[in-house]
C-alpha cells in the first residue's frame, strides 16, 4: 500500500478542480507573511499569474517590470545580491522563453536564488494556441546547472511548492499550468523538493507523471485495472533534482517505465527519466508528451485528448506498451 | 573606508593599473586590449576616490556596489581591485589560467569583492538596478550608492534600454552610471555598426539625468559622479568619453584592439609607452 493521502472521489465528474496559479497565489502571500525578504516581480500579468495577493498585502515588496521578460530576471537578480528572495512571475512562453540567457548568466552562473515562475504552460491554455503554449521550458530550465525544477500536480501542491523554494536558497522554477486541473493531492500530503511519490503500488508498469499528468496517470491506472494490468503511478513535482532512488526502485519492481508530461518528451521530464534509467537500471520505457511538434488552437480537453495526454487515451498507450514490452528484471538477465 | 589620495596620486594609480593590464593581457595571451585601457582612470576615480567599501570586509553592509555590465573590459577592474588590496597584485597574472579566480569574464561566485556576473551583454545595467531598486523603495537605505560601467556598443542590446526605462519610471536616483563611450565595438565604430547618436537626448528621453565628460580626466569623474550624487529625482547616466587604447599610440583609436592582446614584443613597447605617460594625460599639473 502506498502511504501517500489522496484524495477522495478522484475520477467522478464532480471531481474538484482549480487553476494550480490559484495555490501559487496563496503560496506566495504566505511566505511573504512568513519571510520579510521574499519581493515578487512581474512582467505586466499580475492577475493573470495570481500575484496580485501578494502585491496587495506587500505594495512596496512588489515591482512591476512591464513587458519587458529580460528586465524581470536580471532586476531580479540585483534584488537577491541585496539580500532579498525575487519571485518573478510571466507566461513560461515569455520567462523563461525570452529570457534564458539572462537566466543562465545572472541566475544560475551568479547563483543566486532567483524564482522564475512560469505560468500557463504546456498545451492547456488552448485557443491561445502555439505561441503561447510553452512546451520547451522543462529542457531549457533542467539543462542549467544549479536550477532547481518543479512542476507542481495541483494547486495545494503548487502552494506548498513556492513555500518549499521561497527557502531553498537555489534559483529555481516552478511551471505551472493554466486551467483548473483536478486535484488529488490533500493538505496532508507531503511534498519536499526533491522526492517522488508512490501514489498507488502496482507490479505490471511503473507510470511516472509530473505536473497535472499525475491525475491523468491515476485515471490510467484507474482504467487499466479494468483490463488486469496493474500499474504503479509515481508522481514527481521535482524534476531536477530527480528522486533517483523512488523512481528507481518503481522501475526495479515492475520492469516497465511510461512517463507523461505535458511538455516536449525531448530534453524534458521523460528524457530525464531516461537518462536516470539508461546510466542506473536500463528498463523499457515510453514517453508521453509532444512528440516534437507544435501545438494548436482549441479547447484545453480536446487538446488533451488530441495530444493523447487524457487518462483514457493514457491507458490505451499502456495497455499497447504492456502488451509489446517485456517486464525488464536485471537478476533474470 | 576613506579616500585621501590626490589628483597627483590618483594619476599614478592609472598609470599603474595600465601597466597591470598590459603585462596581465600578454600573460593571458587572449583578452580585450582597447577597453580596459581607456577605462583607467574611470575605475582610478572610482576604487581610490567615489566609491566607498572596504577590501577586508566585501560583504559590508554599508558598501556601495559596482557593476560592470560589460564584462569583457574586467582586467581593469581586476587591476583596481588589486591596487585596492581585494587580493595580492601577483594573482592578476593567472587571469584566464585554468583555476583562476579571475575569470575571462567576471564570476561573482568566484572572487569576493564582485558583485555580479557578467560577458552576455546587456544585463548588468538591469542587476544595479535591482540594487537601487532594493535600496530606494524596500530597505529604504539613501546614502548608499550603486555604480555602473557599460559600454557604448553594448547599448546596442534591448535590455539595456529595458532597464533604462524602469530606473526612469522609478527615478532610480542612487544609480549613476559610466557609459564608455570610445566609439569602438568588434565590427567598426559604433556609428558604422548600429548609431548611437544622439546618446544623449536618447538617455534624457528615458528619464535620466545626463553629464558628459572627459573620461581621462580625474577630477571631471570625480565632479560627474560627485553631481550624480546630488541629483535626486532621477537616475544618472554619464557619458564618459575615452580614447579605446588610451595610453599606448598604436592601438589607441584602433577598434582591432577591442578584442586582442598584445604579443610580448608588442607589450615591451606598450610599457615603455605606458611608463613615459607622466605628462601626457591631464591632470592637476596641467
Amino acid at each position: 500500500m502506498s502511504h501517500y493521502k489522496l484524495a477522495e472521489n478522484l475520477f467522478g465528474d464532480d471531481v474538484k478542480r482549480e487553476p494550480i496559479r490559484a495555490g501559487f497565489g496563496r503560496g506566495l502571500k504566505a511566505t511573504g507573511e512568513a519571510n520579510e525578504a521574499v519581493v515578487a516581480l512581474c512582467a505586466d500579468l499580475t492577475d493573470s499569474t495570481k500575484m496580485s495577493d501578494f502585491k496587495a498585502a506587500f505594495p512596496t515588496r512588489f515591482v512591476e517590470i512591464g513587458v519587458a521578460e529580460q528586465n524581470l530576471v536580471t532586476v531580479a537578480s540585483g534584488m537577491a545580491r541585496a539580500g532579498k528572495i525575487p519571485f518573478t512571475s510571466s507566461y513560461a512562453a515569455f520567462s523563461p522563453g525570452r529570457n534564458w540567457e539572462q537566466i543562465r548568466t545572472t541566475v544560475c552562473l551568479n547563483d543566486q536564488p532567483v524564482k522564475i515562475v512560469g505560468s500557463h504552460a504546456g498545451i492547456s491554455v488552448g485557443p491561445d494556441g502555439a505561441t503561447h503554449q510553452m512546451l520547451e521550458d522543462i529542457a531549457l530550465m533542467r539543462v542549467l546547472p544549479n536550477m532547481v525544477v518543479v512542476a507542481p500536480g495541483d494547486s495545494i501542491e503548487a502552494e506548498k511548492a513556492t513555500r518549499a523554494i521561497a527557502e531553498n536558497g537555489k534559483p529555481s522554477y516552478i511551471r505551472l499550468a493554466r486551467e483548473g486541473t483536478p486535484i488529488f493531492t490533500t493538505e496532508e500530503s507531503h511534498f519536499e523538493i526533491g522526492k517522488a511519490y508512490v501514489l498507488r503500488e502496482g507490479h505490471d508498469v511503473s507510470l511516472l507523471g509530473t505536473g497535472t499528468m499525475s491525475y491523468q496517470m491515476l485515471a490510467a491506472a484507474h482504467e487499466l485495472e479494468k483490463h488486469s494490468i496493474s500499474a504503479e503511478v509515481v508522481h514527481v513535482p521535482t524534476i531536477k533534482p530527480l528522486d533517483g532512488d523512488t523512481i528507481l526502485a518503481s522501475a526495479k519492481k515492475t520492469g516497465r517505465v511510461v512517463t507523461a508530461e505535458e511538455a516536449q518528451v525531448i530534453g524534458g521530464f521523460g528524457a530525464a527519466v531516461a537518462e536516470l534509467l539508461g546510466e542506473s537500471l536500463p528498463t523499457p520505457i515510453k514517453r508521453i508528451g509532444i512528440q516534437d511538434r507544435f501545438g494548436e488552437s482549441g479547447e484545453p480537453d480536446e487538446l488533451l485528448d488530441h495530444f493523447g495526454l487524457t487518462g483514457d487515451k493514457i491507458a490505451l498507450a499502456v495497455k499497447d506498451f504492456v502488451a509489446t514490452t517485456p517486464q525488464y528484471h536485471r537478476e533474470s538477465n | 573606508m576613506g579616500h585621501n589620495l590626490t589628483i597627483t596620486d590618483l594619476q599614478h594609480k592609472s598609470y599603474a593599473i595600465r601597466e597591470d593590464i598590459i603585462r596581465m593581457l600578454e600573460h593571458a595571451g587572449s583578452g580585450h586590449s582597447a577597453g580596459p585601457l581607456g577605462l583607467a582612470e574611470v575605475f582610478t576615480a572610482l576604487y581610490f576616490n567615489i566609491m566607498n567599501y572596504d577590501p577586508d570586509r566585501p560583504e559590508w553592509d554599508e558598501r556601495d556596489y559596482f557593476f560592470l555590465s560589460n564584462g569583457h573590459c574586467v582586467p581593469v577592474q581586476y587591476a583596481a581591485m588589486a591596487e585596492a588590496g581585494f587580493f595580492d597584485k601577483k594573482e592578476l597574472l593567472t587571469l584566464r589560467k585554468f583555476g583562476s579566480r579571475l575569470q575571462g569574464h567576471p564570476e561573482r561566485t568566484k572572487l569576493p569583492g564582485l558583485e555580479n556576473t557578467s560577458g552576455p551583454l546587456g544585463s548588468g545595467l538591469s542587476q544595479a538596478a535591482g540594487v537601487a531598486y532594493t535600496m530606494q523603495y524596500v530597505d529604504n537605505q539613501h546614502k548608499r550608492f550603486v555604480y555602473v560601467v557599460t559600454g557604448d556598443g553594448e547599448l546596442d542590446e534591448g535590455n539595456i534600454w529595458e532597464a533604462a526605462m524602469f530606473a526612469g519610471k522609478n527615478k532610480l536616483s542612487q544609480l549613476i552610471v559610466f557609459v564608455d563611450r570610445n566609439n569602438i565595438q568588434i565590427d567598426g565604430t559604433t556609428e558604422q555598426v548600429m548609431p548611437l547618436e544622439d546618446l544623449r537626448g536618447k538617455w534624457e528621453s528615458f528619464g535620466w539625468h545626463v553629464q558628459e565628460i572627459d573620461g581621462h580626466n580625474i577630477e571631471s569623474i570625480i565632479d560627474a559622479a560627485s553631481m550624480a550624487r546630488a541629483i535626486t529625482n532621477q537616475p544618472s547616466v554619464i557619458i564618459t568619453h575615452t580614447i579605446p587604447g588610451k595610453g599606448v599610440d598604436f592601438m589607441e583609436y584602433d577598434y582591432h584592439w577591442h578584442g586582442m592582446p598584445p604579443n610580448s614584443e608588442q607589450a615591451k613597447e606598450a610599457l615603455h609607452k605606458l611608463r613615459t605617460l607622466d605628462g601626457k594625460i591631464k591632470g592637476e599639473h596641467q
